[in-house]
């Protein structure tokens, strides 16, 4: 018998007026795993993770979190599915009215009700495994260059100790370097929790260094889902093409030539 | 082009927008009057909605006050009835002129403070970081607004009021010449509780629609600064609309008594 995925998509279909987005994704993400969706732009990838976290709702599908069903949910129970959450977000969005410390200590405060003098105290620790300082914790998020705002993101994310992160193109405008400390720090606190993380993003160097298993989505459908050690002997001319970054090959993409 | 479907079109769209907001306002009732209350926000918005909006709405009270005497003074003194100048004043401030001018004033301040707050959190994904953060955002950024809107700006309107009567008694004592004493006797002695209760009552619908439509076009922003910016006309506009028709609406409740 096998154990139940931590999460586990199911006919996944989405449609914005008439343009269709996801058109029935199945997926499975065990325990402890960490899976990355990669894909072009504007192939889904974002709608996926908000589908799960039922920012939008999809038109039809199942999401099971530890075989619960979710879709549809609402009030204390979403609430109570949340919990197991947390989410780096691509802009990073950070709250702009509040400091750094209580941009990380938000959801232990207002979600968790943990005293203000507590959970200032995780806050600066999360801070320090993302190597950030006590002094960043009083500052404001607009003071921050763009990797110090998704560092402080991530000890947010983290923060109430999720057993599920998302991961919205963590090294997106970053620098190279940056990128890969992004990359380290979210395998060592991915590790360190223990936590299941669904990661989107088109940086392949990203992509490696995450993945334990690697899924790759195009036009709606999931074309390849296997784990990081075969990306390179897929044997799938459309992800060969995209682990390449060649121009050339079955992905068109719709850009008018001269 | 078919007029016909036109018209329709237009219809629906905007029986389309009537229900949402309809849907936002319930919902944003329901979270603000169920706890948990954020205090403390409540507080800071009180601060910004109501504390900072006093100078603006004093100077709009103070010349609305001034000129009412003027025009109110020549008006009378075509049939001989110059004495009721102070009375008409008090009761044209404190029952129309200090909610709806001063309403207008906020709408155009606050309402549109908070769609371009509210907007920039939708576009930069902070709305969407709340509720990965077991935080809902109508109890979180909602429902504290229109607590505070709603509170402070029958507070405003008082000050509102006092200002207005006191930009009357100036040009009345100063340049039409009437006596002090008899100006502000016949500001009192004619002046009656529903006069002022009324008006506050107006100023707290004014405040409950300014903090809605500042969220509701905060909330359905999309598509980066120039949606933020469109958000913020949208309130603007909207919030001075609503408060025109509430206005007629709220003076025909208390007229029919």
């Amino acid at each position: 018998m096998t154990a139940t995925p931590k999460i586990s998509i199911r006919g996944l279909r989405k449609s914005f007026g008439s343009k269709l987005v996801l058109d029935g994704i199945d997926l499975d993400v065990e325990r402890g795993e960490s899976l990355v969706i990669i894909g072009g732009s504007g192939s889904g990838k974002s709608v996926t993770l908000k589908c799960v976290l039922g920012l939008i709702r999809p038109d039809a599908g199942s999401i099971r979190i530890d075989g619960t069903e979710v879709v549809g949910l609402r009030g204390d129970a979403r609430d109570e599915m949340l919990r197991k959450f947390g989410m780096l977000f691509q802009g990073a969005a950070l709250f702009d009215s509040l400091k750094v410390w209580e941009n990380v200590a938000f959801g232990l405060i207002e979600g968790r009700h943990m005293p203000r003098a507590k959970a200032r105290e995780v806050a600066l620790q999360k801070l320090a495994q993302v190597g950030l300082g006590a002094e960043v914790g009083e500052l404001s998020p607009a003071e921050l260059s763009g990797g110090m705002q998704k560092r402080v993101a991530l000890a947010r994310a983290i923060a109430a100790e999720p057993e599920i992160i998302f991961f919205d193109e963590p090294t997106t405008g970053l620098d190279p370097i940056m990128a890969d400390v992004i990359n380290d720090l979210i395998v060592q606190c991915v590790k360190r929790l223990g936590a299941t993380a669904l990661s989107i993003t088109h940086d392949m160097a990203s992509a490696r260094k995450i993945a334990d298993r690697i899924a790759m989505l195009y036009k709606g459908r999931l074309i390849w889902v296997g784990p990081v050690k075969d990306i390179d002997h897929s044997q799938n001319a459309h992800v060969d093409q995209f682990i390449h970054g060649r121009a050339e090959g079955p992905i068109q993409m719709e850009v008018l030539r001269p | 082009m078919n007029v016909l479907a036109l018209i329709g079109r237009v219809i629906l769209d905007g029986l389309e927008t009537a229900g949402r907001m309809g849907m936002f306002a319930g919902n944003g009732v329901r979270h603000a009057v169920l706890p948990p209350f954020y205090f403390r926000l409540i507080g800071r918005q009180m601060l910004a909605i109501g504390y900072f909006s006093l100078p603006v709405v004093g100077l709009t009270a103070l010349f609305t006050g001034m000129v009412l005497a003027l025009q109110i003074y020549i008006g009378s003194a075509r049939f001989n009835a110059e004495s009721a100048v102070a009375t008409i004043v008090v009761i044209g401030i404190t029952r129309e002129l200090g909610p709806v001018l001063g309403g207008l004033m906020v709408a155009g301040r606050v309402s549109a403070a908070i769609a371009a707050e509210i907007g920039t959190m939708r576009v930069t994904e902070q709305i969407d970081a709340l509720v990965t953060l077991s935080t809902n955002p109508f109890k979180y950024l909602v429902a504290p607004r229109l607590w505070a809107a709603t509170i402070t700006l029958p507070l405003l309107v008082l000050v509102a009021d006092t200002i207005g009567v006191m930009g009357g008694y100036l040009i009345g004592t100063q340049k039409l010449g009437f006596n002090a004493g008899s100006y502000l006797k016949n500001t009192l002695d004619f002046l009656e509780t529903a006069d002022v209760v009324s008006g506050l009552v107006k100023a707290a619908v004014f405040g409950f629609i300014i903090a809605l439509m500042g969220c509701y076009h905060g909330f359905h922003s999309k598509g980066g600064a120039q949606g933020v910016g469109r958000a913020t006309t949208d309130a603007v506009v909207s919030a001075s609309i609503l408060i025109l028709v509430a206005n007629y609406i709220v003076t025909e409740l208390f007229f029919a008594k």
